[in-house]
C-alpha cells in the first residue's frame, strides 16, 4: 500500500545500508500514537520524492535487532541513511516540514 | 485597529492546536458555516490523549476507547462538516489586530477574524544536561509508546502525581524492576492508585529522592540521586528513565500578545473562553489549571467555538451598521 515499504531485521542491510540513493526510516509500532501522525507524512513525502529518496518503515515490535543496534529507544524515531551511515536522526514526531528540510539536500 | 489591507483569502475563524479542545471547536466552527482552518500541529496533533491507551471515562463510551482513536473520530466528525484541517506547527502569529495572521512552519501566513488557542500542554521536562540529547534512547515521555523497548530492563518513573503511577504499574508488564523516583516521602496520587503500585512487587520507591544526572554514551546507563533530606547522593543503573513530572502549558507562542498568568496559562474573562484580545478565544489544558480532562477539553471547545461565533456575528452587525451609515452620510 502505497510508496512506504515494509523494512525487516532480515533485510535492513540490503535496503537501507546498501541503497545508492538516500533512505529515511520510519521507525514505528502499532500502539504509538504519535507514530500514527508520522505515518501519513512520510507517506506524502514518498509520493512527492520517491524518486530521489527512498522512504521504508520498520515495525519495532517484529524486528528488535536493528532498533537495538541503532540505539532506538523511543517512537516514533525517523532516521536518514547516506551510503550506509547514519546522517541525521529526528525523535519524536515531527511537521512535514521539518522531515522535508531534513532531506532537501537531496532532492 | 490595523489599518493593513484585508488579504483576499480571510477566514472566519483559525484554531490553532487539536485534541479534544481543537477538535470539538473545529466540530461547532464548522457546523455555523465558519470554515475553520484547523492548524493541528505536527507534534502534538491530537494533543495528549494520543499518548495514553485507554480512555475509560469518557462519557458515551461504556466500553472506553482508545486516546488516539477518540481523537481520529473527533478529527472525522470535524472534517465532516467542512473544517479543513492541516497537519502543521504555527511557529509566529499576530493577533492584536481585528484581522489576526498565524505563520506556519514552511513561512505561509494565514489570516482570519478570529483565533481559538486550543495548544494543550506539554510534558515537562528535568531540566538537566543529557536529558534531550539520549531522549528516545532511553530517557522517555511515552510509556505506552515505548515501554516496550525495556523487556526485562531494569527502569525508573519520576514523579508523584496519577500519572507517574499509573506509568509505573503500565511498565511493570515489560521491565523486570520499577523504581519510582519522587521528591517527598508520599505520592500525590489517587488512593486506589497507590495501593495498586505499593501492592506490585516490580515497583519499588525511592522516597526523597531527585535526579540530579542523567549518565550514558549512545543509550541510558543510570541517573544521579539525590537525597532531598540529607543532601547524600547515589547511583542508579537504569535502561529507561520515564519522566512524568507534569505539563507545562504550551503558550509561549502567544507570549507578548495575549495575557497569561504566572504559570503561563492563557487567562481567560469570567466563565467564557475570551482572552484579552478581542477574537482571540482559549480552550483546553492551555487554560485549565485545574481539570485537565478529555471532556472539559472538549466542553470548553464548544463554548470556544460558540465565543468566536457570537463575536464575528457582533462584527457582521457593526460593519452592517457601518456601511449604513456611510450610506446615509455621504462624504461631502
Amino acid at each position: 500500500m502505497g510508496a512506504v515499504s515494509d523494512v525487516t531485521d532480515a533485510n535492513f542491510s540490503d535496503v537501507v545500508l546498501k541503497s545508492d540513493k538516500p533512505v529515511v526510516v520510519d521507525f514505528w509500532a502499532d500502539w504509538c500514537g504519535p507514530c500514527k501522525q508520522v505515518a501519513p507524512i512520510i507517506e506524502e513525502l514518498a509520493n512527492t520524492h520517491g524518486d530521489k529518496v527512498t522512504f521504508v518503515k520498520m515495525d519495532t515490535n517484529t524486528n528488535p535487532v536493528t532498533p537495538a543496534n541503532n540505539h532506538v529507544l523511543g517512537l516514533p524515531t525517523i532516521q536518514v541513511y547516506v551510503g550506509g551511515e547514519l546522517v541525521k536522526a529526528f525523535k519524536g514526531a515531527k511537521s512535514k516540514s521539518v522531515l522535508l528540510g531534513a532531506i532537501e539536500e537531496y532532492l | 485597529m490595523s489599518t493593513a489591507a484585508v488579504p483576499a483569502d480571510l477566514r472566519d475563524v483559525i484554531i490553532v492546536g487539536s485534541g479534544p479542545a481543537g477538535y470539538t471547536a473545529a466540530i461547532y466552527a464548522a457546523r455555523a458555516n465558519l470554515r475553520p482552518l484547523v492548524f493541528e500541529g505536527s507534534i502534538t496533533a491530537g494533543g495528549a490523549l494520543m499518548n495514553t491507551t485507554d480512555v475509560e471515562n469518557f462519557p458515551g463510551f461504556p466500553d472506553g476507547i482508545m486516546g488516539p482513536e477518540l481523537m481520529d473520530n473527533l478529527r472525522t466528525q470535524a472534517e465532516r462538516f467542512g473544517a479543513e484541517l492541516v497537519a502543521e506547527d504555527i511557529v509566529a502569529v499576530d493577533l492584536t489586530g481585528y484581522v489576526k495572521t498565524v505563520t506556519d512552519g514552511y513561512g505561509n501566513t494565514f489570516a482570519a477574524r478570529s483565533v481559538i488557542l486550543a495548544t494543550g500542554s506539554s510534558y515537562r521536562s528535568l531540566g538537566l544536561d543529557n536529558e534531550e540529547r539520549l531522549s528516545g534512547h532511553g530517557v522517555s515521555w511515552c510509556a505506552t509508546c515505548d515501554g516496550f523497548f525495556f523487556r526485562d530492563k531494569d527502569i525508573a518513573v519520576v514523579g508523584g502525581g496519577d500519572s507517574a503511577v499509573e506509568e509505573a504499574t503500565f511498565l511493570t508488564r515489560f521491565a523486570r524492576s520499577v523504581t519510582l523516583i519522587h521528591r517527598r516521602d508520599a505520592l500525590r496520587a489517587s488512593k486506589i492508585m497507590v495501593a495498586r503500585a505499593e501492592n506490585d512487587p516490580k515497583i519499588s520507591f525511592a522516597w526523597n529522592s531527585e535526579v540530579v544526572a542523567i549518565h550514558g554514551d549512545k543509550s541510558l546507563t543510570g541517573v544521579t540521586l539525590r537525597d532531598t533530606v540529607s543532601g547524600e547522593e547515589r547511583e542508579l543503573a537504569l535502561a529507561g528513565l520515564f519522566i512524568a513530572i507534569g505539563h507545562d502549558p504550551r503558550s509561549d507562542l502567544v507570549a507578548g500578545q495575549v495575557e497569561r498568568d504566572s504559570e503561563g496559562y492563557v487567562l481567560t474573562q469570567g466563565k467564557t473562553t475570551r482572552t484579552n484580545i478581542d477574537g482571540v478565544f482559549a480552550c483546553g489544558d492551555v487554560v485549565d489549571h485545574t481539570y485537565r480532562q478529555a471532556i472539559t477539553a472538549a466542553g470548553s471547545g464548544c463554548a470556544a467555538a460558540l465565543d468566536a461565533e457570537r463575536y464575528l456575528a457582533d462584527l457582521h452587525d457593526i460593519a452592517h451598521q457601518e456601511a449604513l451609515l456611510a450610506e446615509a452620510l455621504p462624504v461631502g
